[in-house]
């Protein structure tokens, strides 16, 4: 054994190496996704993220355009500037992709994300949520004597800090759209 | 001129359209509308295997060796789940295949109907792209369009799962000039400054190396010309990933045999030492880079590859051209040429004075024997043997393919069948006789060890009926020996069920086929049992009984950088040891 110069402990024990080697920043990004409406097209998608290792933070899909039959997903995704490079390279050679963009490098966008709340209790409770609910533009889409469902629409932080809000005024379910979002200008 | 047509019909039509002469295939319930249609003409041949992994990987053989797609046929259910294999290993590989696969009528879909299987669900993560096709009317573009996908960009394997009673139906042809141009064109020119910036970098390089894979194999042989004549003119030395062997020729002046984890010695140190690395069609696989924190530290690395996503994978590449091989290669050698064709003679000059320090460390010498025969022997005598001929080999996976990569030469693309990627053992017999089907004339010869080849034996019987003469060269060594190898030095010498207990008489065997089985254990009567394997007209099982201990070096263990290389106890690298450390 020694002309192979083997020293204990040296390798790994495995067939495969197994540190990371891109242990880096994590950054999010958006990604706006235009594919072929085809059956199958978002298992697609969401399979070369689990099958790849890649985070899916929010996910949203709807066809845009029926003629055409181009549907559009939005997803948020976060990882090293390597991963998110991989990421948008992956999606790019897949046969129903047409285009991909990256709504984070590519300039200034727009984010929206819709949401319903519902929030029940009586007395202060009620009254607080209410006025909450109005410094949030949030709007009251069903009411009950004990409850109310607000919707509301903003980024995604502005969701979370009104969840914040609602959960000690009696917070019962959320309900999320995902992010959608859409380069800003012409 | 609008014809109308059954489904079946139309799947024979559309592979005809295709140029398609070969199909590979296994017939079953949801099938048997097409393998009427395949009955009633001729110009379509059909390879009845023995199983649904052989057809598939008969077609990469097919495919591999000719250029041109494979063509497979199965049935519905475990027809389509026993090609997954082979899919996944033309996907790793990136082989082009048609897979046609039946299913069950679209009105039991989702019924858990007889032999049902979510087909495109299963094979979606292991196919370039996948279709299940609903409607007569859609099914002819559809193969049309999939025989499209696998041969554009990076090549791989589809699949079009069609219905039973699709393929009963009628429906309208749609010729394929006809169909709908596809919106899937991946680009295929390199960018004309990275191409500019490199020739540049040419000049100027002091120690520059090409490292290429199968990417220049897959461009065509016209990329292997331009791969010959851009070494010739610039005198770099070569190097080739276990995918890429044939594109240069193994007998060229500027060759260092393959790189990698079981590469030649002076292939990594080179690489290590590089201060140029022009990358053309591989992709860095872990195989190749070891730790990727220690890869080639101090050079700028130019990486060519049809696949964006190949390119910043693993390695940072300064100088990245997105595109075809053959074509940038081309650009390549002009925008060289227009710039006067200049390299750094005098530093090149040094730099094989080095390179060659590292070849006369001998890294495939082996200790030899006269009563045993070494694999490595066996392997050379081989050579030696079929040396001149138009030779096909395939593999399986292991130990005997690593060292097939060693001690063959490889003077041609196309000609050198083995999974790299997936690394599947059960590979090389069907893909041997798909390679024998393509070239009926040619010598075709599967390095095989004894375990892989257990897998898909079933394929004599194809070999047999369809007069298929493949040459199955089997180093027996009664062990899975890459296995046993790194329990040996990983593992400590625990050796977990890495034998092959109750191995076949391989010759009874081959006589049970109908086919000739030759047994040899004294490397004295090698040669002798060799040119007898050779001479015969027909399939023959080759039992070599071979060294059972016998360790595969060199040996990159994993997680270590290139310079940081096991060798062999016969090579003679204790005396340059000194020199040629400081060299890098």
């Amino acid at each position: 054994m020694s002309a192979l110069k083997i020293t204990k402990g040296a390798s790994s024990h495995s067939a495969y190496d197994l540190r990371d080697p891109h242990a880096d920043v994590i950054e999010t990004h958006t990604l706006a996704v235009l594919v072929d409406n085809e059956s199958g097209v978002l298992a697609r998608v969401i399979g070369l993220f689990s099958g790849r290792g890649y985070n899916i933070d929010s996910l949203t899909v709807a066809e845009v355009d029926h003629k055409g039959h181009l549907s559009r997903i939005t997803i948020v995704t976060s990882g090293t500037p390597q991963v998110i490079e991989q990421i948008k390279a992956q999606l790019a050679r897949m046969v129903p992709v047409h285009e991909v963009h990256d709504l984070t490098v590519e300039g200034p966008s727009v984010q929206r994300e819709l949401a319903l709340f519902k929030v029940a209790g009586t007395g202060e409770h009620r009254v607080e949520a209410l006025r909450l609910a109005d410094i949030f533009r949030a709007s009251v889409v069903d009411s009950t004597l004990e409850s109310f469902v607000f919707e509301i629409t903003g980024t995604a932080e502005k969701i979370d800090a009104f969840a914040e809000l609602m959960r000690p005024l009696g917070l019962r379910e959320i309900a999320r759209t995902g992010v959608a979002a859409l380069a800003r200008g012409a | 001129m609008t014809k109308t047509m059954t489904g079946a019909r139309m799947v024979v039509q559309a592979l005809k359209d295709q140029g398609v002469e070969v199909v590979f295939g296994y017939p079953g319930g949801a099938v048997l509308p097409i393998y009427d249609e395949i009955f009633q003409q001729n110009d379509i041949r059909h390879i009845l295997v023995r199983h649904e992994q052989g057809a598939v990987h008969a077609a990469e053989g097919y495919a591999r060796s000719t250029g041109k797609p494979g063509v497979v046929l199965v049935t519905s259910g475990p027809g389509a789940t026993n090609a997954v294999t082979g899919i996944t290993d033309a996907l790793m590989d990136s082989i082009p295949l048609v897979v046609l696969t039946g299913q069950v009528p679209t009105f039991l879909i989702g019924n858990d109907a007889f032999q049902e299987a979510d087909t495109v669900g299963i094979t979606r993560p292991c196919t370039k792209h996948n279709w299940l096709v609903k409607e007569t009317d859609r099914l002819a573009e559809t193969i049309h369009q999939a025989f499209h996908v696998a041969i554009s960009g990076r090549p791989g394997p589809v699949l079009v799962d069609i219905p039973k009673d699709v393929q009963f139906a009628t429906g309208t042809y749609v010729e394929p000039q006809k169909a709908r141009v596809s919106h899937y064109q991946p680009r295929v020119k390199g960018d004309a400054d990275a191409i500019a910036k490199l020739a540049e970098l040419m000049e100027t390089a002091e120690r520059p190396i090409f490292y290429t894979g199968g990417g220049v194999i897959n461009a065509g042989p016209e990329a292997s010309r331009l791969l010959r004549e851009l070494v010739a003119a610039t005198g770099f030395p070569i190097t080739s990933t276990l995918m890429g062997l044939g594109a240069y020729p193994a007998s060229g002046k500027n060759w260092l045999g393959m790189l990698g984890m079981h590469g030649l010695y002076e292939a990594n140190l080179a690489m290590h030492g590089c201060d140029l690395m022009i990358n053309l069609g591989a992709r860095f696989d872990d195989r190749i880079t070891g730790r990727v924190t220690d890869f080639s530290p101090h050079s700028i690395k130019a990486h060519v590859d049809i696949d964006p996503s190949s390119i910043n994978k693993v390695i940072h590449a300064e100088i990245p051209i997105v595109g075809d091989v053959g074509l940038v290669l081309a650009d390549l050698l002009a925008a060289w040429t227009a710039r006067g064709r200049k390299v750094n003679r005098p530093a090149l000059e040094k730099w094989w004075d080095k390179i060659d320090a590292w070849k006369r460390v001998n890294c495939l010498a082996y200790k030899g024997s006269d009563k045993i025969i070494k694999p490595q022997y066996a392997l050379q005598r081989l050579e030696a043997l079929t040396r001149g001929r138009d030779r096909y080999i395939t593999t399986e996976v292991g130990q005997h393919q690593m060292w097939a990569a060693q001690y063959l030469g490889f003077e041609d693309p196309n000609r050198w069948m083995t999974s790299g990627g997936l690394g599947t053992m059960g590979y090389g017999l069907p893909a041997s006789v798909g390679v024998q089907i393509a070239h009926p004339d040619a010598l075709v010869i599967n390095v095989a060890g004894e375990a892989s080849w257990l897998m898909n034996m079933q394929e004599m019987g194809t070999a047999m009926q369809f007069r298929a003469p493949v040459k199955q060269f089997i180093l027996n060594n009664e062990r899975l020996g890459m296995v046993r190898q790194w329990q040996q030095l990983l593992h400590g010498e625990r050796y977990s069920q890495s034998w092959s207990e109750s191995l076949p008489d391989f010759v009874k065997l081959a006589e049970a086929f109908g086919c000739k089985g030759i047994r040899c254990a004294n490397p004295a009567d090698l040669d002798g049992a060799i040119q007898e394997m050779l001479d015969y007209d027909g399939p023959v099982i080759f039992d070599c009984l071979v060294e059972k201990h016998e360790n595969c070096f060199p040996m990159i263990p994993s997680g270590k950088p290139h310079n940081e290389m096991l060798l062999g106890e016969a090579s003679t690298e204790g005396a340059i040891e000194g020199a040629g450390g400081a060299l890098v």
